[in-house]
């Protein structure tokens, strides 16, 4: 089983980085976009084939560690590759 | 309590892999100032007979994640917690300020510079009280002059909370220009409110970005930082202002 824990900002916190990157994209002529967020994809492989201790406990190590509640949210995905 | 005047005292540098500050502290209060300082490894898990713990700069766990994220969860990191709830002071420098905050011991975060740019240089730093533990030796809103070296110094806290902070008088140290003013112009990474140092309410736990240590040793300049070791040191010796002396100490 593999997750994806995709890490955002929350929508209060100022994005420097977003910021730049939007502004590179308007002086190349993207001026169709207007705002720019960067978050963090983080893939794990987990030693278990059940979907829902594997999420309880990614939610876990993901409050945990992975992220600062303070400032950021995140989501998990679940992929289960026994069918690969 | 024990007067106890003149006793050197026992300072834990703790020491994370990608810590780069440690020996600068240790040499900052164990050579400069004369005290007893060792460097405590992060997986130990004995803090002893230690009357200060300073977690220094640098960039433990290569930073990645988020800064001070994974040194959070080093072994020594249960000692110090339960070293700072029963009172014993703890001071973090850089890195060791965001440790702090990941910890819990401190509010807030520290993120990435507002400017994008990992930044080395001098500051001015006022003051805002001098009645605790590690400012009692510097005037009330006197200004200080010493460096940054940062890329993540941005303070930061949700505004309820960050009305909370100022209302208790915990922010303890904030970017300003020559003359004590805290514009934004003299805020060198976005930090809200100019905010560069803070205690937590208990006042035992100071979390700084500015440098002291590296201030201390007068061959580097006018030792400004010199301040923040010698209040703790007076603070624990009881030399001044005994009534303020934490309750761990004398024992």
């Amino acid at each position: 089983m593999r997750a994806r824990v995709s890490v955002r900002l929350k929508p209060a916190i100022l994005d420097p980085q977003g910021k730049t990157v939007l502004h590179a994209l308007q002086q190349l002529g993207y001026n169709e976009v207007n705002s720019v967020r960067i978050g963090k994809l983080i893939e794990l492989e987990l030693n278990s084939s059940d979907a829902d201790s594997a999420k309880t406990q990614v939610e876990e190590l993901s409050r945990k560690l992975l992220t600062n509640p303070l400032m950021e949210t995140f989501d998990i995905e679940l992929v289960d590759d026994e069918g690969d | 309590m024990t007067r106890v005047t003149d006793r050197v005292t026992r300072w834990g540098v703790v020491v994370f892999p990608g810590s780069n500050c440690d020996k600068d502290a240790l040499d900052a209060v164990g050579r400069i100032l004369g005290q007893q300082a060792r460097a405590i490894w992060h997986r130990t898990q004995q803090l002893d007979d230690l009357d200060v713990v300073l977690l220094p700069g640098g960039f433990s766990h290569g930073d990645y994640l988020r800064a001070g994220a994974i040194a959070r969860f080093a072994p020594v990191m249960d000692k110090v917690i339960d070293f700072a709830r029963n009172g014993g002071l703890v001071i973090g420098i850089c890195n060791g300020f965001q440790v702090l905050t990941e910890t819990g011991l401190l509010p807030g975060a520290l993120m990435r510079n507002a400017g994008l740019r990992f930044i080395c240089r001098e500051v001015s730093l006022r003051v805002e009280r001098n009645d605790t533990f590690f400012t009692r030796r510097y005037r009330d809103r006197q200004v200080i002059n010493i460096p940054i070296a940062h890329n993540e110094g941005s303070f930061y806290l949700p505004p309820d909370q960050l009305q909370e902070l100022e209302a208790n008088r915990q922010v303890v140290f904030r970017y300003c220009d020559a003359d004590g003013n805290a514009t934004p112009e003299a805020n060198p990474n976005g930090s809200l409110n100019n905010i560069a140092g803070i205690i937590n309410r208990e006042g035992n736990v100071l979390g700084m970005m500015p440098h002291p240590e590296r201030r201390t040793d007068p061959i580097l300049g006018v030792p400004d930082g010199a301040g923040v070791f010698r209040s703790i040191i007076n603070s624990i010796t009881g030399n001044r202002l005994e009534s303020v002396t934490p309750g761990r100490f004398g024992r």
